[in-house]
């Protein structure tokens, strides 16, 4: 066993299949109220007794193990998290309590929808605020994760194409993008070329004008873009794209900047995905559930995801006739979980709370710009909205690259922001502290900050042995993908393979 | 306004900080054209309070498992979630976490989806599993186009008594690609028909997609569809949507399948209306760099101590952009953490127990129904905990029936198919599990007798 290293009384867990003996439980059943029935029905070969290798534990242990795990984790309730792009928000601790009402919670997706007018009621009045926050014509909320809706969204841009001849051969999309859009276009069958940032952070309108041809089938574009600029030419951009019968995707991943501000439906946004759990505070989840609701402009209304919810005189119904529509993209309605919580967010908050998530969100990300930019350069001088990109420019010549400033944020007790992202940054470091941070933590952060700047002159030897204080230090990632070991094997039989 | 912690004061020294008179300033880089002149059109704040009597007026008007005698299943099942689950999820540290980039102050996540992943293979008997998908249809896709880029074919041959909700998703997500769906129907016996499959494997192709137990409950011949899809040079795939039948059946990849898709819901997660839940898929060993989405491997920091991170990052979208395996980024993390503890309580002799007594309970609610005057069995294949029963009327009727009784009734399958399966016209869906008592199965077979 190597040395402790954690704080505290934090130690080393084992894995569930490590601890536990045979014949411990942790769970109990009522006793059988029937006949017991004749399993010969199901053929010898494919019945199964117990799995051998599978936990055996006691709900004592079972719990002690998990919230053990849950110790060696950062999280929002912990303090600020200021992944940039992410929007990690504060989870009102209310829509945890409504999506766990029973009636709910305990609906099933294939009840006639006359047991359902509640579940469908929820769906129907999110669609109904998302439609207003946005100005988009309808939405689908079908999509279980921004990247999910990405792809809605760009099969229905083909659709369209196809609709009116043929579907084009491109989508275009700008070299800051996220990774997910190339790849979401790629998945229906687009290629993709990329549009060139100009020197204020912004799409290159010529450059775009030059590329905008009768094979382009739409622009994916992010707005404010992944370097927290808002695009200052869109109603360029976006006639540019049309002129050509192009469309225009909008990743609506930075929106917490735009809530209550500016509709992107007014600026001629023909789809766009919205990210629940980024601009409406449903929970991260350690990495979902999440979910993408799609808004689209009246031209690609058709080709919405079936069924659609809808009212008709005061019931709620599925509408399941749509002939152009590109089919079911999920099991069922979607994560309904998530529509429920940002339900009642959007609720909690009203229309004056909603514009107060924009402006607070961008005074914050502004503040820690201005508190900063001296020893962490901005990449562009543009103004910024909900986030600001820094870079380690200054640190370079010291040997200390943002991957250090990152590891080290960690011993002084933050989630380091994005880092590496957007590519068009040299050692970007992205940081979004959104509205739900107050003054002393973004002060407390903004002490790290320059503390380590300082340290890197000083002793940049240990800013790039952090982190010292976390309960594992950097992992060797490059070993772990050569030799993969994915899934638990007691020792001996590792050592047989 | 409770989720703004920022005091007047602290707004005034940061707007000084940032040389802004008000917060509109902030905004000036986005066109005066474009700025809402006004507020939204949303209703104003409301309280805890008042959200309540909301949401709670609206849950009421549903009827559901919470309140009925609840036979419905078709892909979703009311089981039980011990009361340990729900609590460990409540926990901060799990919930208002985000994808475990930064692995040093993960490690509680990173560690719980290598445990999940390797129970996602014990459950199938296949090598590896991802992190989580979606859901079950969208994982089915996901498997399909594993398939279509490993073997480069177009025809994927895919059986009717598959969820129907997922052979929808998989033409949704594959209809700009080379992909050819061929639906092999199921036969008398609610099986897949082995000689339609035999014929369609004639002209070969990238795979064949069964699933067992079957959206007719009915337990596919896995082993002979997977050799018929292997003589073809086919892989299989199979889907499972209710996998807590894995505590008695063994797992698809013991039976020959290369990649096992499905839903995890049953494990931990509530109805919840269909969402969220838990897509999960695991595959040979072979295929492990054609798998979708996030994969936690073991790793060593530099003084050897064992930790986890995320690995195989050169598949995904973050790195390979339009080259990647997909384009998921995030997965169902929180309901793998669900299935995972669920699964640590039930443990080796817990699935088993359960899984045993999903299928008693089935088997005697069939017997009930077989027994009614104007009901019968179509299918004699073996199922698990879900049977159909063809009923002499109308199956509507026959479950608004049931609701005037406390009972929501199985699904009526015709509905499901479109219209397009006649053979199902008549047909209802009953799923069984350990929530139903003997007492609700009885009050089920008179309620049935009684609409007929």
């Amino acid at each position: 066993m190597s040395a402790p290293r954690r704080a505290g009384v934090l130690r080393e867990e084992p894995t569930i299949f490590e601890v536990g003996s045979r014949g411990r439980v942790g769970h109990s059943l009522p006793p059988l109220d029937v006949p017991e029935s004749d399993f010969s029905t199901i053929p010898e070969g494919v019945r199964r007794g117990p799995i051998d290798g599978m936990p055996e534990v006691s709900e004592v242990d079972v719990v002690r193990h998990f919230v053990r795990l849950s110790r060696l984790n950062y999280a929002v309730d912990l303090g600020l998290y200021p992944l940039g792009s992410c929007t990690m928000k504060y989870n009102p601790k209310i829509n945890e309590e409504l999506a766990r009402v029973e009636g709910l919670a305990r609906a099933h997706p294939l009840q006639d929808p006359e047991t359902a007018q509640g579940c469908l009621r929820v769906i129907w009045e999110l669609e109904r605020s998302l439609r207003q926050i946005t100005g988009m014509q309808r939405f689908t909320l079908q999509p279980a994760a921004g990247a999910h809706g990405e792809m809605v969204g760009i099969l229905m841009i083909r659709a369209h194409h196809v609709k009116s001849g043929r579907p084009r051969a491109t989508i275009l999309v700008p070299d800051s993008a996220h990774g997910t859009n190339p790849a979401s276009a790629a998945m229906a069958g687009y290629k993709v070329e990329q549009v060139p940032t100009n020197a204020k952070g912004c799409i290159d309108l010529a450059a775009l004008r030059a590329k905008m041809t009768g094979e382009v089938a739409g622009l994916m574009l992010t707005n404010p873009n992944t370097l927290g600029i808002f695009e200052e030419e869109i109603e360029g951009i976006v006639a540019a794209v049309h002129e050509k019968g192009g469309l225009v995707y909008m990743d609506g991943a930075n929106m917490n900047a735009l809530v209550g501000v500016a509709r992107p439906g007014d600026m001629g946004i023909d789809v766009l995905h919205l990210n629940l759990h980024k601009t409406f505070s449903t929970p991260h989840g350690g990495g979902g559930p999440g979910s993408g609701p799609v808004g689209v402009s009246r031209t690609l209304e058709p080709y919405l995801p079936a069924p659609l919810v809808e009212e008709s005189s005061g019931r709620m119904v599925l509408n399941e006739k749509r002939p152009d529509s590109i089919g079911r993209v999920s099991s069922f309605f979607g994560n309904f979980g998530m529509h429920v919580r940002a339900l009642a967010y959007i609720r909690s908050l009203g229309a004056d709370g909603l514009r107060l998530v924009a402006e607070r969100a961008v005074l914050n990300a502004n503040y820690i710009r201005a508190k900063l930019k001296d020893l962490y350069p901005v990449a562009f001088e543009t103004p910024s909205l909900h986030e600001t990109i820094l870079s380690d420019r200054l640190l370079e010549e010291k040997g200390v690259r943002t991957l250090d400033v990152a590891k080290r944020l960690l011993d002084y007790g933050f989630h380091p922001p994005t880092i590496y992202f957007p590519l068009v940054v040299h050692g970007a470091i992205m940081i979004e502290p959104t509205e739900t941070e107050p003054k002393a933590e973004l002060d407390a952060f903004i002490t790290a900050m320059r503390t380590i700047a300082h340290e890197a002159s000083t002793d940049p030897d240990l800013v790039r042995g952090a982190p010292h204080t976390t309960p594992v230090g950097r992992l060797d990632e490059a070993e772990a993908a050569r030799r993969p070991r994915l899934r638990y094997k007691p020792e001996r039989d590792r050592a047989a393979s | 306004m409770r989720f703004f912690p920022q005091g007047d004061a602290d707004v005034r020294a940061m707007l000084d900080a940032v040389g802004a008179r008000a917060a509109s300033d902030l905004f000036t880089s986005i066109p005066e054209k474009f700025r809402c002149k006004g507020l939204l059109d949303i209703p104003a704040a409301a309280s805890e309070i008042e959200l309540r009597r909301e949401f709670g007026g609206w849950a009421r008007r549903n009827a559901g498992a919470g309140t009925h005698a609840f036979f419905l299943g078709g892909g979703a099942y009311n089981h039980d979630i011990p009361a340990a689950v729900p609590q460990l999820l409540n926990r901060s540290e799990f919930y208002t976490s985000y994808t475990p980039y930064q692995p040093e102050i993960s490690q509680g996540t990173l560690q719980a989806i290598f445990e999940y992943q390797s129970l996602v293979c014990l459950l199938t008997e296949l090598d590896v599993s991802n992190a989580s998908l979606y859901d079950g249809a969208s994982a089915l896709a996901e498997a399909v186009m594993v398939a279509h880029r490993v073997s480069r074919r177009p025809r994927v041959i895919v059986s009717s008594a598959v969820h129907p909700h997922y052979l929808m998703a998989v033409r949704t997500y594959t209809q700009n690609l080379d992909v050819q769906i061929d639906v092999v129907p199921f036969g008398a016996d609610g099986r897949t028909d082995p000689a339609a499959l035999a014929a369609a494997l004639e002209k070969g192709a990238a795979a064949v997609v069964v699933q067992s137990p079957n959206f007719l409950g009915c337990i596919e011949d896995v082993a002979a569809a997977s050799a018929a899809a292997k003589a073809r040079e086919a892989l299989t795939i199979c889907v499972v949507t209710e996998p807590v039948s894995l505590g008695l059946l063994r797992g698809p990849g013991a039976l020959g399948a290369d990649v096992v898709v499905g839903e995890g819901q049953s494990f931990g997660v509530p109805l919840s209306f269909g969402g969220p839940y838990l897509g999960f898929i695991a595959a040979r060993e072979s295929l492990t760099r054609q798998l979708p989405g996030r994969i936690v491997g073991e790793a060593r920091d530099a003084e050897g101590r064992r930790g986890f991170v995320l690995t195989l990052a050169t598949r995904e979208q973050h790195i390979r952009r339009e080259r990647a395996t997909s384009n998921i980024c995030t997965n169902q993390g929180l309901l793998a953490l669900a299935a995972t503890i669920h699964l640590s309580l039930l443990g080796r002799e817990g699935l088993h127990a359960l899984a045993v007594q999903n299928h008693h309970k089935a088997a005697y609610a069939a017997s009930r129904l077989a027994a009614v005057k104007g009901c019968r069995l179509p299918f004699s294949a073996p199922f698990f905990n879900e049977f159909v029963v063809e009923v002499q009327g109308d199956p509507g009727e026959v479950n608004r029936s049931l609701l005037k009784r406390g009972i929501v009734g199985g699904l009526a399958l015709g509905r499901l198919y479109g219209g397009k399966e006649r053979r199902l016209d008549r047909a209802i869906l009953i799923a069984v599990t350990e929530m139903n008592t003997r007492e609700e199965i009885d009050r089920l077979a008179e309620a049935v007798e009684g609409s007929l």
